[in-house]
């Protein structure tokens, strides 16, 4: 029967392939809206856009879109501007310059350093060193942050905040306590509030007119003071936007993690009389450290890409106080810079890339080690 | 009972039995953990009020309780629901989440699943052939004016001769590990720097402002949390239950579609959760690829800050109408969810 033999051997065929098949579309859909995408960008952020009859024109410039941003016209829009280099941030630059040239001896004299090792660290020393210089100088006196440093902002200052906060409430929360299912499911709510809706409802709430609280603040007697107009209390309004929605995602899974932790530890180390913090110091955290490490980095990841939040609460103002470089980047396009919107966005990857994967590189595995 | 009496502060800062707290640390946990959950609630109920509210109860400072300090109305409930035609935006939500959901949860997971278990060896000479070939097809297209069909058949064609004749001599390849880490790599990419070219290419292909637009790209930008998530999942999977099933005949799909993926159901279900709140609040890749008739949620919530100001009661019912279902669908489920996201966190 050549028929059966024939489905026999195309069954066969497909089995002998099925790994390269089973991949196969995750790689085609990736190639066609990540890869595909990123080349012409690439392409886009080199050449000069502009809207011709019946189409466009695109020119080859090199590298004078990256050049105005860094250099050029731009320069005050993405970096900002310098302010005066005080005492203060000589001292905090000495520090931070101390101790990454620290980190990077101790890798050369113990650490069995590879070329690959090398170059990441050097790499990620000098993105680091500059980042911080650029942070100081801009957050001066006379200095005016950029989207650079706002971005930084929201992602650090953000997750930090968010890490610290999740991880207090599922210490709570992993307690022997009642009612601990409803908090979970109470606490998880935020997540699931589309950021817009979010950037609206905190609109609504921080109106100092009309808001919730507009009693409280009149009490206070400052009732003509408005968020909005101010840099850092509309930079601190987008922050506490962010971190209502992003501190139950390191809520719960901090929380599952707690509760996974080997339960017959910390019952012998309370009969022992140990106290809550050393219980935490030498039983909680090892054992949390990585999956800590872990949502630190997915919520780095996401935070880099802000823009529902200071697009919706603020628009990016007062002046450009809380634009991210996502929204940088969308104004750009808006105003048909599409060669500068392109290369603001490659700015953005290569920060967010070379600060995701150091963290991955130098704290997750180092923490996934030490569990192991 | 023991005979002698427990003073006052031992009784109050030392717990009763190990499984439970000292009433003094019991308070404290209590209070922070309603503070927070007031944190939570106030702007939620705000914007639950605000939806039974007109101008009039907006404008003339706040107003806190219904029926007690203002009168609810279902005015903005009546525009936005009845005669406002939200009913499509809406639908197209549901329709772009769901199936773009799904397709990334199966692509997703079938990838996942080959990485774990299937050894590949993709030749690194090959991959560099592709990159090229692609990046010369862009520039032709872009500054030479030819035609983007003839361009990708003619390196098609010289990408298969080069398959053939290059690549096999050369010794480097790339694993697992590297698949799955360019897989994840690419959720580093903001979408930002992607998006411009996808709004071209569907502007190309006639299908801007069309549902099949957002659900392709959003199962593109969620297929590697799935990825990322899902391969633990298998990971976990005792390999002796499949190689029973490979003895017996069953194909490498077979084994997929009827022993491991009934294994991971939990997991798949809080991986398909996480992604269906991510695909429901997307919001940047809605404003460039849907305009009237694609239109999701989010936009149209952000669309209510009109010329007129922000019309927030008809935006509260939105946010409302918006978050309702998937706090039901994940109030429900909410357990599965901090398990599939733990599991995805230890490994990653």
């Amino acid at each position: 029967m050549p028929e059966a033999a024939d489905r026999r051997s195309w069954a066969e065929w497909l089995d002998g392939h099925s790994g390269r098949i089973m991949v196969l579309p995750a790689v085609i859909v990736l190639l066609c809206f990540a890869i595909f995408p990123l080349i012409i960008s690439a392409y886009l952020a080199l050449s000069r856009f502009a809207l011709a009859s019946g189409g466009f024109t695109l020119k080859f410039i090199g590298l004078l879109n990256f050049r105005k941003l860094l250099v050029g016209s731009q320069q005050y829009h993405l970096l900002g501007k310098f302010g005066t280099f005080g005492f203060v941030q000589s001292a905090l630059l000495a520090l931070i310059a101390a101790g990454l040239f620290f980190l990077l001896a101790r890798y050369l004299q113990h650490g069995r350093p590879t070329i690959a090792g090398v170059v990441g660290r050097l790499l990620a020393t000098a993105m680091a060193m500059g980042l911080a210089v650029l942070a100081l100088a801009t957050m001066a006196p006379g200095g005016v942050p950029g989207t650079v440093v706002n971005t930084l902002l929201y992602v650090f200052v953000g997750v930090s905040v968010q890490f610290a906060l999740g991880l207090g409430l599922a210490l709570l929360c992993g307690q022997p306590i009642r009612g601990r299912n409803f908090f979970r499911v109470l606490f998880f709510i935020p997540l699931m509030v589309t950021p817009v809706g979010i950037a609206y409802t905190f609109r609504m709430l921080a109106d100092m007119q009309k808001g919730p609280f507009a009693p409280l603040v009149r009490a206070f007697g400052i009732s003509e003071w408005s968020w909005a107009t101010e840099a850092w209390s509309a930079r601190l309004m987008v922050l506490v936007g962010d971190t209502w929605q992003w501190t139950p995602f390191m809520f719960i899974v901090l929380l599952a993690a707690i509760e996974n932790q080997p339960r017959d530890q910390v019952e012998a180390a309370r009969l022992d009389g140990a106290n809550g913090f050393q219980i935490f110091r030498d039983i909680t955290w090892p054992a949390i450290a990585p999956i800590a490490a872990t949502v630190v980095l997915i919520r780095l990841i996401e935070a880099f890409k802000i823009i529902d939040l200071p697009n919706v609460l603020t628009g990016g103002g007062p002046g450009l106080a809380t634009e991210s470089m996502t929204l940088h980047s969308f104004i750009s396009w808006r105003t048909q810079d599409l060669g500068g919107s392109a290369a603001i966005g490659y700015m953005l990857l290569f920060i967010s890339t070379i600060v995701c994967v150091s963290f991955f590189n130098f704290v997750v595995r180092p923490a996934r080690r030490f569990e192991a | 009972m023991s005979a002698e009496p427990r003073s006052l502060a031992r009784r109050l800062f030392e717990p009763a039995s190990i499984d439970s707290q000292a009433p003094v640390a019991r308070v404290v946990t209590y209070a922070l953990l309603f503070l927070w959950a007031l944190v939570v609630v106030v702007p939620l109920y705000w914007v639950f009020i605000t939806s039974f509210k007109g101008p009039g109860e907006v404008d003339n400072g706040p107003f806190y309780l219904p029926f007690v300090d203002f009168a609810p109305s279902l005015q903005a409930w009546d525009f936005m629901l009845v005669q406002n035609y939200t009913l499509r935006p809406y639908m197209n939500s549901v329709v772009v989440a769901v199936a773009s959901t799904l397709l990334a949860v199966l692509i997703g997971s079938l990838a996942a699943y080959a990485l774990v278990r299937i050894r590949f060896q993709v030749k690194l000479a090959a991959v560099a052939i592709f990159l090229i070939l692609l990046t010369a097809i862009i520039v032709a297209v872009a500054t030479f004016g030819v035609r983007w069909e003839i361009a990708i058949a003619m390196a098609a064609a010289l990408f298969i001769i080069a398959l053939f004749t290059l690549v096999g001599r050369t010794k480097l390849a790339v694993g697992n590990n590297d698949i799955e880490f360019w897989i994840i790599s690419n959720r580093i990419m903001p979408p930002i720097v992607a998006v411009l070219p996808i709004y071209v290419m569907f502007q190309q292909m006639r299908l801007l402002d069309t549902q099949v637009a957002l659900i392709a790209t959003y199962t593109a930008i969620n297929l590697p949390i799935v990825v990322w998530l899902t391969r633990d999942f298998f990971a976990g999977i005792p390999l002796d239950l499949e190689e029973s099933a490979q003895i017996d005949g069953a194909s490498k799909f077979r084994v997929f579609f009827t022993i491991a993926l009934p294994l991971v159901r939990s997991g798949l279900v809080a991986t398909f959760l996480l992604v269906l709140i991510l695909a429901w609040n997307e919001y940047l890749l809605a404003l460039f690829l849907s305009n009237a008739d694609a239109q999701t949620m989010p936009v149209l919530v952000s669309a209510q800050n009109t010329t007129r100001g922000p019309q927030w009661w008809n935006m509260s019912v939105l946010i409302t109408v918006m978050i309702a279902p998937v706090i039901v669908i994940s109030s429900i489920l909410q357990k599965h969810i901090a398990r599939g996201l733990l599991v995805g966190a230890v490994k990653g």
